[in-house]
């Protein structure tokens, strides 16, 4: 019994993460950007790079979103929303920094109004370089984080015997 | 209570952050049920500190920092101080240099307004306008990436000159993409003055008329827009213009659908004049030297941005550094006009008239709405609102 609860469990997950992978959602949060990678998110939506084919899609509000996508350096005034945006995301949650001044704070570095990249607000799992990265680097990101969610992808093929061995030295 | 409701504000708060736009700022708008009464706005989200890290930065350095005030038009702001600082230090830039500053302002304005025609379409609901637009935007990109290297911030300025060159194969590509972008020009401009269903959302909505916008002073294509003959292209020709005149596009009714007409017959007269600096570009030097100290002074300098006039002030103390570098964008001064233009309007119409003005704004996520008549407090995002617009329309066809 408690092995068939538990692969219960595992296989929700699995259906889970599947389709987290497939479909995720993301929102777009300008800290305080120059516009530039805006416009490159932007660009990436539109048809030469359809973003929209990895079935992502962009979102108004921070409720629906699995991904944030965060530019610009993190002016005073947008920390704290940058803050509140990310906490009203649903878990599990992603961010991805987009842009050198999302990265360090770029050229922006040492300004007074500048916090100096996402990071040192709200975690990150991402970084994408550049000023500002190409659409092809964005979504180059955005799809490297979610292979990474994708559960050892390298080790499925023998992994699935193993689990298969031990399956039947446990019964 | 029927009294008591004339004296009844209801504010909706719009701001500071929006998905698909760049720039945040807050607008609070008061509504009477409908009709927009009052607007103010709150700018200074995206305030970095720039003008004083300027001061802390050396001449050279601060041209990448100025490029990267805005990201859509970053090379005018670099060209606006480079032409500050030569006068200053009394440079004199070799034409050739001059003449592929005005080819890439020229070609980033074609990329400007093809973005802002996309913007625009997109809060009026027609979205696929938006995404023909961008796609064909790609072609100027791809051409800027070609004499640049890069496809946004290009770093074509130096401070005595540019670094960038251009040779035949590359005007060969310059001009079949222009060539791409006039067929599709044409035709958006018979889309935005024919079809019906758009100039619903466009004809005689937010009238400027001449005189409000010359009170207001406005820039750029909304004064043109509004028949106000403004264009520092024309007025104080400055760089290669001189050699390249400008003809000025005005347009007389003010409107909405004036705004998009002025900015497209723009794209028409920048083909123009990108095809003239092809044809006849001057041999010489790219650069000249420059003293590594400027010496004491200050000056101003003006250029056409692609949404109006950008106005530099540059100070020298003699060092390598600036005393003071004062920047006003074109944004600010067509603000006001959305603020005065909003008022009496349908709340639907207040997308249309914030993207038709400029699209250097962003609006929020969040609107939260009060109907005094059902009394119930809703929050709206940004999305609600623009599909509120559209199914406005839908139902209200004129």
């Amino acid at each position: 019994m408690r092995l068939n609860g538990h692969f219960l469990r595992n296989t929700m997950e699995e259906i889970k993460t599947w389709a987290r992978i497939n479909s995720p959602w993301v929102l777009h949060f300008n800290s305080g950007s120059c516009n530039g990678c805006d416009i490159e998110i932007l660009a990436a939506l539109t048809p030469r790079y359809d973003l929209e084919r990895f079935g992502i899609k962009l979102r108004g509000s921070p409720r629906h979103a699995d991904v944030l996508l965060c530019t610009g350096g993190v002016t005073l005034q947008q920390a704290d929303r940058l803050r509140r945006i990310y906490e009203q995301m649903p878990e599990p949650k992603f961010v991805v920094a987009i842009g050198s001044c999302a990265l360090s704070g770029g050229v922006f570095q040492g300004c007074y109004n500048i916090c100096g990249g996402i990071e040192k607000v709200i975690p990150v799992n991402a970084y994408i370089p550049g000023c500002p990265p190409r659409p092809e680097a964005i979504i180059d990101g955005v799809y490297k984080l979610l292979a990474s969610l994708k559960p050892a992808e390298r080790a499925l093929e023998p992994s699935s015997h193993e689990y298969g061995d031990r399956a039947e030295v446990n019964s | 209570m029927e009294s008591k409701r004339q004296d009844e504000r209801f504010i909706i708060p719009i701001g500071p952050q929006h998905p698909a736009l760049k720039e945040p700022a807050h607008f609070r708008i008061t509504v009477d049920g409908e009709i927009i009464t009052n607007a103010v706005v709150r700018l200074g989200y995206a305030h970095r500190g720039i003008e004083k890290a300027t001061e802390s930065r050396n001449w050279v350095q601060n041209i990448y920092l100025v490029e990267r005030i805005c990201g859509i038009c970053s090379h005018i702001h670099a060209t606006a101080y480079c032409l500050g600082v030569e006068r200053l230090a009394g440079v004199e830039v070799p034409p050739r240099a001059q003449t592929l500053r005005v080819l890439v302002a020229e070609l980033e304005r074609i990329h400007s307004h093809l973005l802002w025609l996309g913007v625009a379409a997109h809060e009026a609901g027609f979205d696929t306008l938006f995404m023909y637009s961008w796609r064909d935007r790609e072609t100027v990109m791809d051409l800027l990436e070609n004499v640049s290297g890069n496809r946004v911030n290009y770093s074509v300025n130096l401070l005595g000159g540019v670094k960038i060159d251009i040779d035949n194969q590359i005007s060969d590509t310059i001009r079949e993409g222009l060539a791409f972008l006039e067929e599709r020009t044409l035709h958006y401009l018979d889309v935005v003055s024919n079809d019906m269903a758009f100039l619903q959302r466009t004809r005689g909505i937010g009238v400027l008329t001449r005189s409000q916008a010359d009170v207001l002073g406005c820039v750029g294509p909304v004064a043109r827009a509004s028949n106000v003959p403004r264009d520092v292209r024309v007025e104080a020709p400055y760089g290669a213009y001189q050699q390249y005149p400008v003809n000025i596009v005005l347009v007389e009714k003010g409107d909405l659908e004036a705004r998009f007409i002025v900015r497209l017959k723009e794209l028409l007269e920048s083909y123009r004049i990108i095809r003239e600096i092809l044809d006849t570009l001057p041999p010489g030097e790219l650069t000249t030297r420059m003293p590594r100290r400027i010496k004491e002074g200050e000056t101003i300098s003006r250029v056409e941005a692609p949404r109006g006039e950008l106005f530099y002030f540059i100070k020298s103390n003699g060092t390598d550094t600036p005393e003071r570098v004062k920047v006003r964008t074109p944004t600010i001064c067509n603000m006001l006009s959305v603020l005065k233009l909003a008022v009496g309007h349908q709340l639907a119409d207040l997308p249309m008239i914030l993207a038709g003005i400029d699209p250097c704004f962003s609006c929020n996520d969040r609107v939260a709405i009060i109907d005094h008549r059902r009394k119930s407090p809703e929050i709206w995002t940004w999305q609600d609102l623009r599909q509120y617009g559209i199914e406005y329309y839908n139902g209200h066809s004129r």
